[in-house]
């Protein structure tokens, strides 16, 4: 018998002007003791479907249609009192953050046990002999030391234990798993991932894995559900969508994930997912401004030099040397990066990775070693002219496509702005012509010149940082996790921008990330870190073939497998 | 609000004379959220309007006032004290009668009022400019200019804000004893208003200021080079602007609210350029003898002034809140 059944499903969000249809007539259900995957992109309605099972919609939002049943009997029409009552005791929930999910000023011990007690008749003391083998079973070492302690004593992967603890508190029926592993590492996600497999099946729970990672789905659904917004537009067995996909969404959304098994020159074109915008303008490089007087001194060696680079950041501050604390981001690294190749730097969070990319473009002051860019050393460069010319040669892209750009600037202006400041163009009208063309370059039209920030999507956001990155006409180019915020069908595109404008402007680039599949498919040479140090450079293929380091090892071992996601696609490529 | 290019002024004034034209940004502005957040309050409509008529009655009070009460050759001593129209001995050409020396106490309101928004106003910028500025060095430069600056403000905050606009008044009228006190008067209140109310401009504007430049478009601006009194001019200020508008408008409430309080005690604008404030200081001398209109028309303008400015803060505040919408 099926724990949850929705049928026909349709939630809709009331705005002053229109009726925006979350989710559409949708059917999904889950057997005790399997996983069902939502899977889907951002706007897909994924998470909505997760929040009217468990009667959290957030207003104006309200179930338009259909039914849900928990063991056959229906629950989407029981008042809010009855919801309650439901919600923790007959369906845990597991949200994304680990690190706001739990109540910062108590226990985990009193977390617990207050759950406990709010759902199961159990005296103070059976609770808590209860919360210390909860504890246990979701695989925190010393439990009766540890449940003594705050939330902020724990990691985040052991925080997200926590919370899968505290979703289990009152032995639930059904489990609702909100992007349950996005905010961790991958390390950690792969242990988080098999102990939610593992609890599920020991328990007889059923779950609702909501993600929008291919790889989450492929490791531990039993049957998956794509949506597309708001849609189901595929469900079925998970080995089966994903080894052999019939809907043109669905094969469209595998072929765009990043494989980290098999090397492909250009990420198949996904047009059927996002509005790409206007096609490619074709330009003339040679003859172009974006070609033209690329006046830099040449050099014979590597294009950037680092060696012995250390940086650390004060944590806590005194007058007294002795008194002051430090955190070391990055220790003794040393790397070159050659003319026109990628070189590739991937590293779990806190490993300084995006330190080192903040250290060249002098964003921060290094507190040891050098950095050499062709023949100048940047980290004693004073004078503001020199400065400047260094600027002017090396742009970054940054993360998160809205906190990059300027809210209050029109986008002409936003890219306008680095070719006037370094004056770059002769007159208004030619860096008006420029501006034009670039944003036709990174295929955006030149009419969305006059727009704002917001009018626009993440990808076409990242497609406007990358044009502003290329005004000032850069030989060297910082990419820090450009995509990791986006969309895989965007991630694709954008991806493949990159892999473009390379091959024309002939770029070097520093690329950032912390998914090894990205990393895999963009990427010349790479670089391994942790902790601040770097473990391991050596040339992509070799590193994916044959890790020396005993940590990249460790790392390729815990990229989720996405063999079962079908090789036919991969053909399209 | 960002600037409106020519482009877009030009579509906005096609819209109005009614060619066809692309949604402009008149129309965009009637069919925005906060437009309808607005009309759905119906307190803050009738604000609005209360303070539109308020404003319109005290800038355009040389054309809209019965009398000049600065006219000396129109003002005589025998019509001094009148009571309002509705009373015995009225006078049909004073409707809310007149002050001790003859003056129209309805036109005399309407000045007063004039000078006690422009004071208001005055001072409000004044106030943000100094606010602002500190504000933005301090939270971008961080370190020991932060410190400094914060401080200042910390030990200011310590003194209640009239208690400091006396003291400035006490300091200026000290330095310019010998002159004639009435050519400052103006000047003084405003420096005084304007120092005792940057700090809590500074205050916010810090607080912005310390979130935007850790965003990532102030980092691609370094980034690109650009030096640092631009970035805080051209990317950081006007993203911190909103809470900026809301503390100015509460405070153009407050800051009328403290003129009038200084000059009922004498050291704000004197009595030949009488704001509200001084109207109430001079009805307060006849509150015991019978003549109470002195006193409670030019109170309740104020009053009236004060709720209709402050209920228009409130809606801008809560409008611009993206936590309680």
């Amino acid at each position: 018998m099926n724990v949850l059944d929705i049928k026909d499903l349709t939630v809709e969000f009331p705005s002053r002007k229109s009726v925006f249809v979350a989710v559409d007539d949708v059917d999904m259900s889950v057997e005790a003791g399997k996983v069902l995957g939502v899977v889907g992109e951002s706007g897909a309605g994924k998470s909505t479907v997760g929040n009217a099972v468990i009667g959290l919609l957030q207003e104006p939002g309200h179930i338009a249609g259909g039914e849900i049943f928990l063991h056959g009997k229906r629950i989407d029409n029981l008042s809010y009192k009855e919801k309650r009552l439901l919600r923790g005791r007959k369906i845990g929930m597991i949200f994304q953050d680990p690190l706001t999910s739990l109540d910062p000023l108590q226990t985990v011990e009193s977390q617990l046990v207050e759950t406990i007690r709010t759902h199961l008749p159990l005296s103070a003391k059976d609770a808590q002999k209860r919360a210390v083998e909860l504890i246990d079973s979701v695989g925190i070492p010393d439990p009766e030391e540890r449940i003594k302690q705050y939330p902020h004593q724990f990691s985040g992967g052991m925080r997200q234990r926590v919370v899968i603890a505290l979703a289990l508190c009152a032995e639930p029926e059904l489990v609702i798993a909100d992007e349950p592993t996005t905010a961790l590492d991958v390390s950690i996600q792969a242990q988080i991932l098999e102990l939610m497999k593992k609890l599920c099946e020991e328990r007889n729970v059923a779950m609702l894995v909501i993600t929008h990672d291919m790889g989450v789905i492929a490791d531990i659904t039993d049957h998956v559900a794509v949506m597309y917004h708001g849609d189901l537009v595929e469900y079925g067995e998970t080995t089966q969508v994903l080894g052999a996909p019939k809907h043109p969404y669905t094969q469209s959304l595998i072929s765009a994930v990043p494989r980290p098994d098999v090397k492909v020159d250009r990420f198949p074109v996904v047009n059927y997912i996002e509005k790409a915008g206007t096609p490619q303008k074709q330009i003339d490089i040679s003859t172009h401004w974006l070609g033209k007087s690329r006046d830099y001194e040449q050099v014979a060696g590597p294009l950037v030099q680092i060696r012995d680079l250390d940086m650390r950041f004060e944590v806590r501050g005194s007058i007294f040397p002795s008194q002051r604390k430090y955190f070391q981001a990055v220790k003794k690294v040393s790397f070159d990066i050659e003319q026109g190749e990628t070189f590739g730097v991937v590293g779990e969070s806190g490993s300084g990775k995006s330190t080192i990319a903040r250290l060249i473009t002098g964003l921060y002051h290094p507190t040891g070693g050098s950095i050499l860019f062709g023949k100048t050393e940047l980290t004693s460069l004073t004078n503001r002219k020199d400065v400047l010319a260094m600027r002017r040669q090396m742009q970054m892209i940054f993360q998160d496509p809205f906190s990059s750009l300027n809210a209050r600037m029109r986008v002409r202006d936003i890219i306008a702005e680095p070719i006037k400041f370094h004056k770059l163009a002769s007159s208004n009208a030619e860096v008006r012509q420029i501006v034009d063309d670039l944003l036709d370059h990174v295929g955006l039209g030149a009419q969305s010149g006059q727009k704002f920030p917001h009018e626009f999507s993440g990808g076409q956001r990242q497609r406007i940082s990358i044009a502003r990155a290329l005004a000032t006409r850069p030989r060297f180019l910082i990419c820090d996790e450009p995509t990791s915020a986006l969309d895989v069908s965007i991630q694709a595109q954008i991806l493949n921008l990159l892999k473009d404008l390379q091959e024309e402007l002939g770029l070097t680039m520093l690329f950032i990330s912390h998914d090894l599949a990205v990393i895999r498919q963009m990427c010349n040479r790479i670089g391994v870190m942790r902790n601040g140090e770097l473990c391991e450079v050596s040339d992509c293929d070799e590193l994916f073939e044959h890790p020396k380091h005993p940590y990249t090892r460790e790392l390729l071992d815990l990229m989720p497998s996405l063999e079962l996601l079908s090789r036919a696609n991969l053909e399209t490529a | 609000m960002p600037y409106v290019s020519n482009e877009e002024a030009k579509a906005a004034i096609q819209d109005r004379s009614g060619h066809q034209a692309a949604p402009g940004r008149l129309s965009k502005v009637f069919d925005s959220d906060m437009f309808h957040s607005f009309l759905r309050s119906k307190v803050t409509v009738v604000a609005a309007i209360g303070t539109f008529i308020l404003f319109m009655l005290a800038f355009l009070a040389p054309w809209v006032a019965p009398h000049n009460p600065f006219d000396l050759a129109s003002i005589s001593i025998l019509d001094a004290r009148v009571p309002p129209v509705w009373m015995e001995y009225a006078d049909p050409r004073f409707i809310l009668g007149t002050d001790d020396q003859g003056r129209d106490l309805l036109s005399g309101i309407f000045y007063g009022m004039r000078i006690s928004l422009i004071v208001g106003f005055c001072s409000v910028v004044a106030a943000a400019v100094i606010g602002i500025t500190l504000g933005l060095v301090a939270g971008y430069m961080g370190g020991r200019v932060d410190t400094v600056i914060m401080r200042i403000a910390d030990v200011q905050l310590t003194f209640p804000a009239i208690l400091i606009a006396l003291l400035i008044d006490g300091i200026a009228a000290g330095i310019f004893g010998g002159v004639d006190r009435e050519i400052f008067a103006f000047y003084i209140l405003i420096v005084s208003l304007a120092l005792s109310f940057w700090v809590q401009y500074a205050r916010t504007v810090r607080g912005s200021t310390m979130v935007e430049k850790n965003k990532e478009y102030v980092q691609a601006a370094r980034v690109i080079g650009i030096p640092s009194v631009i970035i805080m001019a051209r990317h950081i200020l006007p993203n911190v602007m909103g809470p900026v508008m809301v503390i100015a408008t509460i405070n153009l409430a407050l800051a009328i609210v403290t003129e009038a309080t200084l000059s009922f005690l004498g050291v704000g604008m004197p009595p030949t350029q009488p704001s509200l404030g001084t109207l109430i200081a001079v009805g307060n001398d006849f509150l015991y003898s019978g003549e109470w209109w002195i006193a409670i028309f030019p109170g309740l303008a104020l009053a009236l002034l004060v709720l209709n400015v402050n209920l228009l803060g409130d809606w801008l505040r809560d409008a611009l809140n993206p936590k309680l919408r």
